[in-house]
């Protein structure tokens, strides 16, 4: 999944459309950090200068899709909507080339209580590989992972990074109920269920934070570019967390 | 002051036009299924555009009024009553203290919404009073309408005051009544059992058979019944691609027509997860949301290709329609 030197990806840029209230750009064709950077320095230039009509964007792997207004675009020239926002973005893109160096990325530690009640599949991941399940969580925290993009649900991360040798095929029959907080892995994937829902990947275990909570300014707890780390925890602290996190 | 849900029906929730900004963090839009329909439900009773009204779907609910009421119907007719007599759809109306709302078989159209002029006193959260079902946020407790349920209403605009005026010089206050007028204009969304629906080719359109191109624009879809505010399921000859393709998740939107491994597209509605990994074979337009999304479950639809210009050029000639509605109330305040 990694090409860490992939120049191309700054360079090649592939404009359409997504309907005609919406236009994607894309950064070539590979998952890689350095395209990543480039769509945050994208959204990070956009939100400091949004143009007149613009709704929102949503960065992904290797696209970044800004919806707008044709409504309020059409008032600002004579060319349709669509070529009026494309040229904004294009000529955009000389000026991100030139943004200030941001801040450090955030890193966020994801305390997680493995296996047991928490963790169901935990032995099968296990079995899988031919390891013990404490090799299992040594090889799921001793890796820093990056949030590519969020998705699916809300607050739910793409994560980048995990060791193949605790890859595992997702269940043959999904969960119909999935609790908040459950760390699962699907192929080469893991990630975490920010809200109860549906779902197919191999569970873990489950952390005691947050990841959503419409009541916060941002209600997404990890964003796209955000670095961060699983940190084993016992059920006893699993409990005395999430206690905290309901505010008991 | 407030209205009262006394039988909940399918699924009552509450919209205004959406909760825009937080895709990127995940969260959809939800919103209405027809916002055209929800705009204008509002201009009616004098509303800002947006505002909260409850969406009805197909089975109506009943609700009893606490107190002297403005309010307006639009979308789909589901057959409304006012204490067992008809009301004419898209007009302000006047319901006082006790009246009680109904809503019998459903005729053309599957989504009605309701109005009340000065909208509901609820919790806005992220901005916005839509339900997000799935999340639990927003709308009534972040659910759908129940019996017993007690919704607060906020005094009636001024505009809302002067159509109420207006509409009882020929009226008393005890008797509930409907305006002789409706706003019609020709490019008012026409709904039809069976519509055909303009779509823009999608990026990935490309990649599907020559045989499955054909049939897109050529078949008639039936929406399947375990279709919902997410996305319809199309039932037809499967769609299939020349190769398969492993596509790297990206955005996807209202309209969107996605098609998975099997072959039957969905099409994305109001509740759509912002991100996908379907191959996208079109785009409905947005000036044909109003007639998708009140095509009831079991019924047909054909797609019509259309130019990216073209479904521009209706998308603002739909915002006029908008502003010309807007007008027309305004001269129905003034004489």
């Amino acid at each position: 999944m990694e090409h860490p030197l992939a120049p191309e990806a700054l360079t090649e840029l592939n404009v359409y459309p997504l309907g005609d209230a919406a236009v994607v750009l894309e950064f070539g064709d590979h998952i890689n950090r350095l395209t990543q950077r480039h769509i945050q320095d994208y959204t990070a230039y956009l939100d400091q200068h949004p143009f007149p009509g613009f709704v929102e964007y949503v960065p992904a792997f290797t696209t970044l899709t800004v919806y707008y207004d044709p409504w309020v675009v059409s008032q600002q020239g004579t060319q349709s909507p669509y070529h009026t926002v494309v040229t904004y973005l294009t000529e955009m893109r000389l000026h991100v080339k030139d943004s200030p160096e941001k801040p450090g990325t955030k890193t966020v530690e994801i305390p997680v209580c493995y296996g047991g009640k928490y963790g169901p599949d935990l032995e099968y991941v296990a079995n899988l590989h031919g390891i013990k399940p404490k090799e299992v969580i040594e090889l799921h925290t001793q890796t820093t992972y990056l949030v590519y993009m969020i998705g699916f649900a809300p607050g739910f991360p793409y994560l980048g990074g995990m060791s193949p040798d605790i890859a595992a095929p997702r269940k043959d029959k999904p969960r119909a109920k999935v609790p908040a907080g459950s760390v699962g892995i699907a192929g080469k994937q893991t990630g975490v269920y920010p809200i109860q829902s549906p779902g197919g990947w191999q569970l873990i275990g489950r952390t005691p934070l947050q990841l959503f909570n419409p009541h916060r300014d941002q209600p997404s707890l990890l964003q796209a570019g955000d670095m961060i780390r699983f940190v084993a925890i016992t059920e006893k602290q699993f409990e005395k967390k999430r206690g905290a996190a309901n505010g008991h | 002051m407030g209205i009262k849900i006394i039988s909940s029906g399918l699924l009552t929730t509450i919209q205004d036009i959406g909760r825009y900004g937080y895709q990127k963090e995940g969260i959809i839009v939800s919103g209405p299924m027809d916002a055209f329909a929800l705009r204008v439900a509002n201009l009616l009773v004098g509303n800002e555009e947006g505002a909260a009204a409850i969406e009805i779907t197909f089975l109506g609910p009943k609700i009893l009024f606490d107190s002297d009421h403005l309010i307006a119907i639009t979308g789909g007719d589901l057959s409304p009553t006012i204490n067992g007599e008809k009301v004419k759809m898209d007009r302000p109306v006047f319901v006082p203290q006790g009246s009680l709302l109904q809503f019998g078989a459903p005729g053309l159209g599957s989504r009605a919404y309701l109005a009340v002029s000065g909208s509901f006193t609820l919790p806005k959260v992220l901005g916005s009073y839509a339900t997000f079902l799935r999340a639990e946020v927003g709308g009534f407790k972040g659910r759908a309408l129940q019996a017993g349920d007690f919704l607060p209403t906020a005094d009636p605009t001024v505009i809302g005051e002067m159509l109420l005026t207006n509409l009882l010089k020929k009226t008393t206050r005890s008797n509930w009544a409907q305006a002789s007028w409706t706003p019609m204009f020709p490019l008012f969304p026409r709904l039809e059992r069976s519509p055909t629906l303009r779509v823009i080719k999608g990026p990935e359109y490309a990649l599907f058979t020559p045989a499955s191109q054909q049939a897109f624009w050529e078949q008639e879809f039936t929406v399947t019944t375990d279709s919902d505010r997410m996305g319809y399921r199309l039932q037809g000859a499967p769609l299939l691609l020349e190769e398969p393709k492993e596509m790297i998740s990206s955005a996807v939107t209202f309209g969107t027509i996605q098609v998975p491994p099997e072959g039957h597209p969905i099409a994305l509605l109001a509740d759509h997860q912002t991100t996908g990994g379907y191959p996208r074979i079109g785009q409905v337009i947005t000036a044909d949301f109003s007639k998708l999304a009140q095509v009831p479950l079991g019924q047909k639809i054909r797609f019509q290709e259309i130019s990216l210009p073209e479904a521009q050029q209706l998308f603002i000639q739909q915002e006029k329609t908008i502003q010309e509605i807007k007008r027309a109330i305004g001269y129905k305040v003034k004489f």
